[in-house]
């Protein structure tokens, strides 16, 4: 039943001369959902957006809104509001003229105009701006207003590209927040474009991580962290460190890779492997720890390569085999009373099993 | 001290030479035309500077509106000549601006060749095709005209009796109100295309994709979002090409008749023909108060039109 | 992040192209509307009729010989440069001066100084003609080639400062802090490194002042006296005593040399940062 998504892509792709931007792409993306697609620049985020709202045709494949096929539709016959990473508020219109553009298309008429859009500036918060044009304001409320401009037509779903990007960090993680319990509050289906996988993390419900062109890994934050799909993804999002090796050794509970043919490393079995494959191992520096004796079920010794005082960590840098290096991040909880390694000390690294993954690509 | 005093001979003596010149060669000159056109004519061709108004009430006579008619029609001629500009200026500049990078500088650059060329030349150009004997009745009374009585002789039976008759005399076109425009036109069309161009050019376009995310179709984007915001392009583009039209001299000179003449004409006349300095140095004088109106009124526009917009950086 | 206006980012029907379509035919037409007149001249200029006429009547070089032994165009011609020659000299000197005042300096009774020098660019050709004339008259300078040069510098300083003004504000001052730095005064500075990064603007600011003192007819049309004929004055009486193929072949001619001074200056600023600023 594709009527029970907000938004369908069925084999979706885009090629912009030479260049294809979209490769065959399939998203479905639930009603009331906090949708972001997350990847680095010129992964085709954008474009996959645009095409929803209209502002791209694709080469081929369908893209379906609220079960309907869209086709060549113009934007402005879709049931979505974008808010645009420049705002593109009008500059030459007021706040009030602005907010109440949409509606004004629709020729709604003038009295319930004036009543949505005081609504809608209070619903941001910024009721007394109405007079005022785009230049007087803030980056901030700038961008609310244009949130407010694409709410006020109660779409089906808003799309919203990089709409944080123009903000400095703290007010960023402010809107982070406001945008997310507004979301909730209105209860409309979102698609979060961002390059900052902290902030997808942080506001999404799910997330594609998309790169040259294709969805890479598709599902929750904690699985999308905890479990990456591949080493583009694990790498991608957060820090991790990766070791090369091949599968050395099978069983129901286990698999045993040799990194760089010498260190033993056992992990849960989540793919299907074959005895001698080449395989990566990822786990991320914060479950890693460092003691002077073995500790973990996973242990492996090493060598204290460089120490880096970070504040609210430490990072030791540690050799364990002549081509491989792991980062391990201590919580910087004793202070300066805490016992610390330096530079050459022999040392053991240790993890649980099931906080490592088992990668293939 | 002392540096402070030489900078200033310094800033002296870079703007002696051009200060000299303008205030000499041109503040003199102006303030001496202004002063003029409140004299009147000596009898024998000299200038009596006695202060009145006559010269100004001789102009905007309306029991006789000689003079009020050719300034009618300057600004009647200026005003089309401007509007014409507008009509194929602004698509042409909006043209231009779609091009990728590469083809959007030739073009530029060929917009500009033949403004860089003689005025006189080009306007000239325009008397070889305008003529009775030019190019476009030579094919109008000539190729066109027996292309159509042969084809009456071939074919008695067609209704054509009307197109011999049409075509058998040569357009009027030389010599008329219609021919300056052309003129004008041709001359200033790259000072209305190249500010509409930069207004476009320098457009913002997730303005025009947020109007249609915003159900405006693309009639309603033009006009609600894109039109308005290049409006101050339009303006000066629109100054650029009026004021010259207003004391255009050569134009209607060369492709204007007697039933077309100018403001610039009848300046000329009075300076070199009628000898009555006074009084075209009146009409000089509106002349350049309408000049200066449009300056005025241009970079209050433009200044207005810009405190409006985010910064372009 | 702003985006270039591109309608053709959208890829649409056919019955939203029409729009496009037309647009493009428009733009097209308006490139035939400003070469047609200027090829038709040329061609005609080659036209072996004795009279000028719309009509062909076979390829002939006679009107360029004719031109080439004509002596009053070759008089009028050596006006021409010599007028313009001198006028650019004195003007390009001039408004290099005016202009460093102008963006470095700040001075007493600096904004009606600046309207003063924008000013001759805004008047109107005849107003300016008109005033000029009044003024040599009454001081009783007798009218010529020096009244010529006069108007024709006049004109001309404001013209080129504006060209080396703009050059000048993009200039980077930090440049020049960076030569006293290393113990250049003030004048190696300028010498040194001011004025050959500002040389492309003044060549450009020169070539325009030559362009536009040659090119003038009626500031010179009024200011002119017996003997000081410039070429476009020759062409004027000439097509005013009756349009002859000899100021076809003139007119290409002036044409081919405007199209090589535009191509020689547009070669100038580009040697200069690689962008052409058009006027």
């Amino acid at each position: 039943m594709p009527d029970e998504f907000a938004v369908e892509l069925i084999n979706v792709a885009k090629q912009f001369d030479q260049v294809v931007a979209v490769d065959n792409v399939s998203l479905q993306i639930r009603d009331g959902e906090f949708f972001s697609l997350l990847g680095p620049s010129g992964c085709g985020k954008t474009t996959t957006l645009r095409m929803i709202g209209g502002f791209e045709m694709p080469t081929s494949g369908n893209v379906l809104i609220g079960g309907e096929i869209q086709g060549f539709k113009p934007p402005f016959q879709r049931p979505v509001n974008t808010v645009f990473q420049s705002y593109a508020l009008f500059p030459h219109m007021t706040i009030f003229d602005n907010v109440a553009f949409g509606l004004q298309m629709k020729k709604v008429s003038k009295s319930e105009i004036k009543q949505r859009v005081n609504e809608m500036l209070e619903l941001v918060q910024l009721s007394d701006v109405g007079r005022r044009k785009p230049n007087q304001l803030s980056g901030g409320q700038q961008q609310r207003i244009a949130l407010a401009r694409a709410l006020i037509n109660k779409p089906k779903v808003l799309l919203l590209d990089e709409p944080l990007g123009a903000l400095d960090l703290k007010l960023r993680k402010a809107m982070q927040l406001e945008l997310k319990a507004l979301q909730q509050r209105v209860g409309i289906t979102f698609i979060y474009v961002t390059h900052d996988q902290e902030e997808a993390l942080t506001m999404s419900d799910r997330i594609a991580v998309m790169n040259q062109g294709k969805v890479l890994h598709l599902d929750t934050p904690e699985e999308i962290y905890e479990h990456p799909a591949n080493r583009f993804v694990a790498d991608f999002i957060g820090e991790t460190n990766f070791m090369e090796g091949k599968v050395s050794q099978l069983n129901e509970e286990r698999v045993f890779v040799a990194v760089d043919d010498q260190v033993p490393v056992p992990l849960l079995p989540t793919r299907d492997v074959q005895l001698g494959q080449v395989v990566t191992v990822a786990v991320r520096p914060e479950k890693l720890s460092v003691s002077a004796e073995k500790k973990r079920e996973v242990d492996i010794p090493g060598t204290i390569d460089e120490v880096i005082y970070i504040g609210t960590d430490i990072r030791y840098i540690v050799r364990i085999t002549e081509k491989t290096t792991l980062a391990v991040r201590e919580q910087n909880r004793g202070g300066l009373s805490a016992q610390r390694f330096s530079i050459g000390d022999h040392i053991h690294i240790g993890w649980y099993a099931r906080n490592a993954s088992l990668l293939t690509e | 001290m002392n540096k402070n005093k030489r900078k200033q001979w310094r800033v002296f003596g870079l703007i002696f030479p051009s200060l000299f010149w303008l205030v000499v060669f041109f503040a003199i000159p102006l303030i001496l035309v202004l002063a003029m056109s409140f004299g009147e004519r000596g009898t024998y061709g000299g200038v009596i500077w006695n202060f009145n108004l006559e010269n100004f009430a001789r102009f905007f006579d309306f029991s006789d509106p000689l003079y009020l008619r050719i300034f009618g029609r300057t600004l009647y001629i200026a005003a089309i000549t401007t509007l014409v500009s507008f009509l194929i200026g602004y698509p042409m500049a909006f043209w231009i601006a779609s091009q990728p990078e590469k083809r959007r500088n030739s073009l530029l650059m060929m917009l500009m060749l033949p403004f860089w060329t003689n005025f006189l030349v080009r306007t000239y150009a325009w008397i070889l095709i305008l003529r009775d004997q030019g190019v476009i009745n030579t094919i109008w009374a000539g190729h066109f005209h027996n292309a159509v009585v042969w084809l009456v002789a071939v074919l008695p039976g067609l209704p054509l009796d009307w197109l011999v008759q049409a075509t058998s005399n040569p357009l009027p076109l030389f010599g008329t109100n219609l021919a300056i425009i052309i003129g004008l036109t041709y001359g200033w069309l790259p000072d209305m295309v190249l500010p509409c161009y930069a207004a476009i050019e320098r457009f913002d376009g997730s303005l025009v994709e947020a109007a249609q995310d915003l159900y405006a179709n693309r009639v309603q984007a033009f006009f609600r979002v894109i039109f308005p915001l290049t409006l101050p392009g339009v303006v000066a583009g629109s100054i650029l090409v009026f004021i010259p039209s207003l004391g255009a001299y050569v134009t209607p000179d060369l492709l204007g008749g007697a039933k077309s003449v100018m403001i610039g004409n009848i300046i000329y006349s009075q300076f070199m023909s009628a000898r009555d300095y006074p009084f075209g140095a009146a009409i000089s004088f509106v002349l350049m108060a309408l000049m200066l109106a449009g300056t005025l009124f241009y970079f209050r526009f433009t200044v207005a039109g810009q405190k409006g917009e985010p910064g372009h950086d | 992040m702003t985006k270039r206006l591109n309608p053709q980012a959208m890829k649409t029907p056919f019955r939203f192209k029409i729009g496009r379509y037309i647009l493009t035919a428009h733009g097209l037409l308006s490139y035939v509307f400003l070469y047609a007149p200027i090829i038709i001249l040329i061609i005609f200029s080659f036209n072996a009729s004795k009279f000028v006429t719309g009509r062909w009547h076979g390829f002939t070089l006679i009107w360029y010989q004719k031109l080439f032994v004509d002596e009053a165009i070759g008089a009028a011609l050596r006006n021409s440069l010599y007028i313009s020659l001198v006028a650019t000299f004195v003007s390009t000197i001039f408004g290099t001066m005016v202009s460093l005042a102008m963006e470095r300096y700040n001075f007493w009774g600096k904004m009606p100084f600046d309207a003063l020098l924008y000013l001759p660019i805004i008047i109107p050709d005849i107003a300016m003609a008109v005033m000029l004339l009044l003024f040599f008259v009454m001081v009783k300078i007798p009218l010529g080639k020096l009244t010529i040069i006069i108007s024709h510098i006049a004109f001309d300083i404001s013209f080129v400062a504006i060209v080396v003004r703009a050059r000048l504000a993009q200039f980077d001052s930090a440049l020049e802090e960076a030569a006293q730095d290393l113990y250049a005064n003030n004048w190696k500075t300028f010498r040194y490194v001011t004025f050959p990064l500002l040389m492309p603007g003044i060549l450009a600011g020169a070539l325009l002042a030559f362009t536009l003192s040659l090119d003038d007819f009626v500031i010179t049309f009024f200011t002119a006296g017996p003997g000081s004929s410039t070429l476009p004055l020759r062409i004027y009486s000439l097509v005013k005593l009756g349009v002859t193929p000899e100021i076809n072949a003139l007119s290409a001619v002036m044409l081919l040399a405007s199209f090589l001074l535009v191509v020689l200056s547009v070669w100038l600023q580009k040697g200069g940062d690689g962008k052409v600023d058009f006027m």
